[in-house]
């Protein structure tokens, strides 16, 4: 049965069907309801909640928890995931199954609490530093909210990778019949895991860490999580594609630009304009191959972004000067509107 | 013939790789044979700073983790909370404790978690080669303080247990030496303590040990001794700062 619910619940609520043991959070705007609400269902169910002392604070829990095997989760927008970013490199480097979901506003700095896309960049190349990826699940409905955020944990957990959802304002803020229906997992499932810390009882012990002063072994483990990373690359990329197959025009969006840029591909076709939309779920790893596969002569990519143009850089990577990669988007929470989009589908078409 | 000293369970046998004359060998001596005599060693995780003793995942036989500079009191927060059977300890120096990681310190003793911290306070930044601490004594010369530290410029040097002693749910805070076997005894006494509390989820629980670094402060290992007597824990007093359990 479908629910008339709100963005940033559903999403609670994917945690807590994956079977949530920990949420620590911090109050920012507009991702409050995550924290308001997990602040009396964790009580209720018995598991852990913490409304850390900072954004820091609340990331650095989550990899005390995932350390010793269990579900662990934070939430934020913009300016707090930027303080989360040290922890978020440490995750990656220990391989902590991590998730960290990210309701987007508008930047930079405090910028505005409007939803926006602009941080593509910050969630896709890294964020913190060293060489490292995590998976970034990029949800454009509410329904999207439960299931990418119950399928963060699998993906978490199956890879030992941290998993971001890439939110906005919009998406967290607005309600939508979504229907809650993959099972339940029991948070107090045992801990099979043969690296996490349960105390060393008839073992030898185990320590996670990421300083690796010895000789190569830095190296080594940097061998081994592009290995990994390659694997996910190879595994898990989603790509939603609508009306792509015979497209002279492929808006390429994600999240909530892509709902406007599929109700701007309609209007296009209704115009006789052959307009198509591939829409990344997965924005790291990127649908490149996708994408590459229906570059070529005579077609023409748009990118549609909520921010300045960030993943059109990765678009034009994809079509690799196989064709022309034109960008619309606005930066600074402010929405596109489906007649801009065809205005511009309509001046492509009339360039040939 | 009766063994009546050896290696305690929870050390491996790695031999310390602290300078000549460093306290940290013996703080994770009195720390390992704590864990041993309360027959915890197996429920037992610890979690690692950044600075000197980040290699303290070598040298106990226990699992650990490592946190980010300053960040060990959220990840013990973490680890405790998903899992209370669990004893759980920090292991922190005073850059860790008291300049990058105060928020985490100060917010982890207010909650009250019911985990152990065990706070090496040497006045200076050993790992990175001897920089002005935040417990850096009055005067005192350090890389980063040439002319010795001039509360004008830099403050005054910063009590943690007497900070977190205005709050109202720690339940115990000693500071302690190990310049001589009496204050090591002492010492061993205080953290056999503070992990005893977290066992009877009595709460909060901090020891900081006022602890020798010679080769940074540039003395020879017997004046480094002397200047901890007569200047260091004249800053530093040592004794319980406070006990809710008694």
């Amino acid at each position: 049965m479908k629910e008339l619910i709100k963005g940033n619940i559903a999403l609670c609520n994917g945690a807590l069907d994956a079977g949530l043991n920990g949420y620590f959070g911090y109050p920012i705007t507009p991702q409050n309801e995550v924290p308001e609400y997990l602040s009396r269902r964790m009580v209720e169910l018995g598991r852990t909640f913490i409304q850390a002392e900072s954004e820091i604070a609340a990331a650095n829990m989550v990899l005390g928890a995932c350390a010793t095997g269990k579900k662990a989760m934070t939430s934020s927008s913009s300016p707090g995931i930027s303080l989360k970013q040290e922890a978020i490199s440490y995750l990656a480097a220990q391989e902590l199954p991590a998730v960290i979901a990210n309701v987007q506003r508008g930047g930079p700095g405090l910028g505005n609490i409007a939803g926006s896309q602009a941080d593509y960049f910050q969630a896709v190349k890294g964020g913190g530093h060293g060489d490292y990826k995590i998976i970034v699940l990029s949800p454009n409905s509410v329904q999207e909210m439960y299931d990418f955020s119950y399928e963060a944990f699998g993906l978490a957990q199956k890879y030992r990778t941290p998993v971001l959802i890439l939110a906005d304002g919009i998406i967290g803020q607005m309600m939508e019949p979504a229907e809650f229906n993959k099972p339940k997992i029991d948070p107090n499932t045992p801990i099979s895991a043969d690296w996490a810390l349960t105390g060393a009882k008839g073992r030898p012990p185990r320590s996670i860490k990421s300083l690796l002063m010895k000789d190569g072994a830095l190296y080594e483990h940097n061998l081994e999580l592009q290995k990994k990373y390659k694997t996910i690359a190879q595994n898990e990329i989603r790509c939603e594609k609508f009306l792509a197959e015979d497209a002279e025009i492929i808006l390429v969006a994600f999240g909530i630009a892509s709902r406007i840029a599929k109700g701007a591909v309609k209007l296009a076709r209704a115009c006789g304009i052959k307009a198509g939309l591939l829409r990344p779920q997965t924005l790291w790893p990127f649908p490149t191959e996708i994408i590459s596969s229906f570059a070529k002569s005579g077609v023409t990519f748009l990118s549609v972004e909520l921010n300045a143009g960030q993943m059109v850089e990765d678009v034009k990577l994809a079509v690799n000067g196989k064709c022309e990669v034109d960008f619309l988007g606005k930066p600074g929470g402010v929405l596109l509107s489906e007649q801009e989009i065809l205005n511009r589908l309509q001046e492509i078409a009339k360039r040939g | 013939m009766k063994k009546i000293f050896s290696r305690p369970e929870s050390l491996t046998n790695a031999p310390f790789s602290y300078c000549p004359g460093c306290g940290h060998g013996i703080a994770h001596r009195l720390v390992a044979e704590s864990i041993d005599e309360l027959g915890i060693r197996e429920r037992t995780i610890g979690v690692a700073p950044v600075g000197c003793a980040v290699f303290a995942y070598n040298y106990f036989n226990l699992d650990m983790t490592e946190a980010p500079h300053g960040r060990p009191p959220a990840a013990a927060t973490g680890i405790k909370r998903t899992n209370p059977d669990k004893i759980v300890f920090a292991y922190q120096g005073d850059g860790d404790i008291a300049a990058i990681g105060m928020s985490e310190i100060v917010h982890a003793a207010n909650r009250g978690e019911n985990i152990t911290v065990i706070f090496i306070n040497n006045a200076n930044y050993g790992m990175t080669g001897g920089q002005m601490a935040p417990t850096t004594l009055l005067g005192q010369v350090t890389q980063t303080t040439p002319f010795g530290r001039d509360p004008k410029r830099e403050g005054y040097p910063i009590k943690v247990c007497e900070l977190l002693s205005s709050l109202e749910a720690p339940v115990y805070l000693e500071r302690v030496a190990i310049y001589d076997p009496k204050q090591v005894l002492n010492a061993k006494r205080a953290i056999k303590k503070a992990f005893a509390n977290q066992v009877e989820n009595k709460g909060f629980s901090l020891v900081e040990i006022i602890s020798n670094c010679p080769v940074d402060w540039g003395m020879t290992v017997m004046d480094s001794i002397k200047w901890v007597k007569d200047v260091f824990i004249k800053t530093f007093p040592l004794g319980i700062i406070k006990d809710k359990t008694r």
